[in-house]
């Protein structure tokens, strides 16, 4: 297998392998940060998690149409307005979800489920009534286009890197919400103990609505990202959902680092084994061995101490 | 202590009705007033009706979602696909291909030779073992693995999805080995006899009708039987049945088995009337779909689960053919409204608001018995 390559070429192989890896994942911690708030923290299965990425990629397309047709001398810069449009959008629309659905259903996670799952049929209806059904691509600003040549043989985009570096930055601020901030306490002690949160005067309601809205937002982020990489499509939702929730689990749901690091270890054996395999053989392989572990060890990888 | 037994008859007068009104719309009315092609799409809703009774023991009365059931289906489905496709890849039909006598998108795929896991579906014995067998060993395995470890709730549902993900991309991936994400196709013959003459799909109805019939009784059976009250015990107080001395996880399994092996029997059904099988019939979305048929119909609902499987289905043919558009919004609506509003499904509306105002136009039946209290109250 290896003999038809010289060492250099493997290298170089490996190097870019390795680099694609990333790419993935950084696309898994997007995708599973706002997930690993909404389903590690709260519980609750938000099976349109997909839709609410999406969500953020169309209002990131809206806008690169509109910079492009009014403010063509802006047009470098949209990405970033985009992203902050694409959180308050997907997280305003969360809210009205909480609001309107989640809230009633905390006591009964199956049908919360089935809700959402609902809801994310309801949602992909409208982005094809809206938007067409075909798949829809951003233009790319010039400074995000091709590669750095790191050597001769290994080159990586410009846009994989931007992707990583938002990945990274998103990472940090979930993190230091979550356990840097009185609100992140907040969510904590609610996850601990609801009825204790709420005796010592945690506005129990609010934290709830808060905490979906911005697991909702950062999907919406995720989701602008997205874009950058890829096309938005109408349904493209529901191909993210099934690796974005083994990606919570696998982790250890209720551990930020434990998501990290299951995306980590999911992305760089998938892109790895891509190469000596067809594309289809190397993610069933990989999702076996992601759920061969889980039934080794169900709670995932990390696992946070709770006496329940 | 009251000195006084409870029993817990097979058949209550009230089933009696039930499955009498549900025979009778069965093999009557349907035959009656459909056309034999519209019969034959009745004959394809119902073989969901038998995934649809195994999710109501597991998620009803277990509190086992499984979002899988797609896989049992599809493996039903595709053991009785294998079997037809063997006997329609004669060498007489197949001649021109460059190695006959083996299946055509084998052929397509630069196979030369019919791998040997293809082999037993040379007999039909064996294959009608393997509709049941297949489903049942590898839910065995699932449940086995899940339920010793104490898995459960959303952890299982999602679990089961991502093996359903693995199930259909394997499947597509495996072109020359399964048709890849056309299916099987092209089926003929069941022993000689042509299945896709108008007769044989009027009989493959009524086979499917009797086998569905069959299944009822089983799992009204299990349901009536000690086993169904312990199951639905361990659903609402997993560790009072665990301290009481039983192994929840034996109970689990059983009844996940079950489930499966009828989703088999469905998805070879469903092969035998439709006359194909593919991948796109048994991946996440169909698979969340069968929850619904349950779900629409009263999740705790033997027969609810029947009618919930008719109307969907039919539901979905006439609304993504006349209004393709509104029909993914209905299908959202109806997922939301089945959990809100209507957690019982339509077994719960008509034991609350259709079956007490019937009963008062009925002036003989007041002493009929109420329903059991397990029906009344939602699962979790």
């Amino acid at each position: 297998m290896f003999s038809d390559y010289s060492m250099s070429e493997l290298t170089a192989i490996f190097a870019m392998q390795g680099f694609s890896g990333l790419i993935l994942f950084s696309v898994f911690v997007l995708m599973a940060l706002g997930l690993a708030i909404i389903f590690g923290q709260m519980g609750v299965i938000n099976m349109a998690h997909g839709e609410f990425m999406i969500l953020g990629a169309y209002v990131t397309y809206l806008l690169s149409n509109l910079f492009a047709d009014y403010m063509p001398a802006l047009f470098g810069m949209y990405f970033f307005v985009a992203m902050f449009f694409a959180f308050f959008a997907s997280g305003a629309l969360g809210m009205l979800v909480e609001w309107a659905l989640i809230r009633h259903l905390y006591k009964r996670p199956l049908d919360t489920l089935l809700a959402t799952w609902g809801l994310s049929l309801i949602l992909q209806q409208t982005y094809r009534t809206v938007f067409g059904a075909r798949e829809v691509g951003v233009s790319i600003p010039d400074w995000m286009m091709g590669s750095l040549p790191i050597t001769d043989l290994i080159e990586v985009p410009i846009n994989g890197i931007f992707v990583m570096v938002l990945a990274l930055s998103i990472s940090i601020g979930v993190y230091v919400m979550m356990y840097r901030s009185g609100w992140g306490k907040q969510v904590r002690a609610i996850n601990n103990n609801r009825q204790m949160a709420d005796a010592v005067g945690i506005n129990t309601a609010w934290t709830d609505r808060m905490t979906f809205a911005i697991g909702c937002g950062v999907a919406g982020v995720a989701g602008s990202a997205f874009t950058m990489i890829g096309s938005t499509g109408p349904t493209a939702g529901q191909l993210y959902i099934v690796d974005t929730f083994l990606v919570v689990v696998f982790g250890g749901a209720g551990s930020l680092l434990g998501t990290i690091a299951s995306a980590f270890s999911i992305s760089q054996a998938q892109s790895i084994m891509e190469f000596f395999l067809s594309g289809s053989m190397a993610k069933v392989l990989t999702l076996l061995t992601v759920v061969g572990i889980l039934m080794l060890r169900p709670q995932g990888l990390f696992t946070l101490k709770l006496r329940k | 202590m009251q000195s006084k037994q409870i029993k817990h008859p097979f058949l209550t007068r009230r089933d009696v009705i039930g499955y009498a009104i549900l025979a009778a719309v069965i093999f009557l009315l349907l035959p009656a007033v459909l056309d034999s092609f519209r019969l034959n799409l009745f004959g394809k809703y119902l073989t969901y009706a038998f995934v649809a009774v195994g999710l109501v023991l597991c998620w009803g009365a277990g509190g086992i979602l499984s979002l899988g059931q797609g896989i049992f289906f599809g493996l039903g489905g595709y053991c009785m696909a294998m079997f037809l496709k063997l006997e329609a890849s004669t060498p007489e039909n197949t001649s021109i291909q460059s190695t006959p006598g083996i299946p055509d998108f084998m052929d397509w795929n630069q196979l030369t030779a019919l791998p040997w896991w293809w082999e037993p579906f040379y007999s039909l014995p064996l294959t009608l073992l393997a509709v049941v067998a297949v489903p049942v060993m590898f839910a065995f395995v699932i449940g086995f693995a899940m339920f010793t470890r104490r898995v459960s709730g959303v952890y299982f549902a999602i679990i089961t999805q991502a093996v359903v993900a693995i199930l259909t991309i394997l499947i597509i991936g495996q072109q020359g080995f399964t048709g890849g994400v056309n299916g099987i196709t092209d089926l003929r013959t069941l022993f000689g006899w042509d299945i896709r003459t108008e007769e044989a799909k009027t009989t493959l109805y009524f086979v499917n009708g009797a086998l569905l019939f069959v299944v009822l009784m089983v799992a009204q059976f299990v349901r009536r039987s000690k086993l169904g009250r312990l199951l639905i015990a361990m659903r609402d107080q997993p560790d009072r049945v665990r301290f009481s001395g039983y192994d929840v996880a034996k109970f689990k399994i059983f009844i996940f088995c079950l489930g499966a092996g009828f989703a088999g029997i469905g998805g070879a059904m469903f092969t035998l009337q439709v006359g194909f099988m593919s991948p796109t019939l048994i991946g996440i979305v169909p698979s969340i779909e069968m929850v619904i048929f349950c779900a629409v119909g009263g999740r705790l609902s033997i027969i609810g689960a029947v009618y919930g499987a008719l109307v969907v289905n039919w539901a979905k043919t006439t609304f993504s053919e006349s209004f393709p558009e509104l029909w993914l919004f209905g299908l959202g609506a109806l997922f939301i409204a089945v959990v809100m509003a209507f957690p019982n499904g339509l077994a719960g509306v008509w034991a609350q608001h259709i079956e007490p105002r019937l009963l008062k136009l009925w002036p003989g039946s007041a002493k009929q018995p109420a329903a059991p209290a397990a029906e009344k109250t939602p699962a979790e």
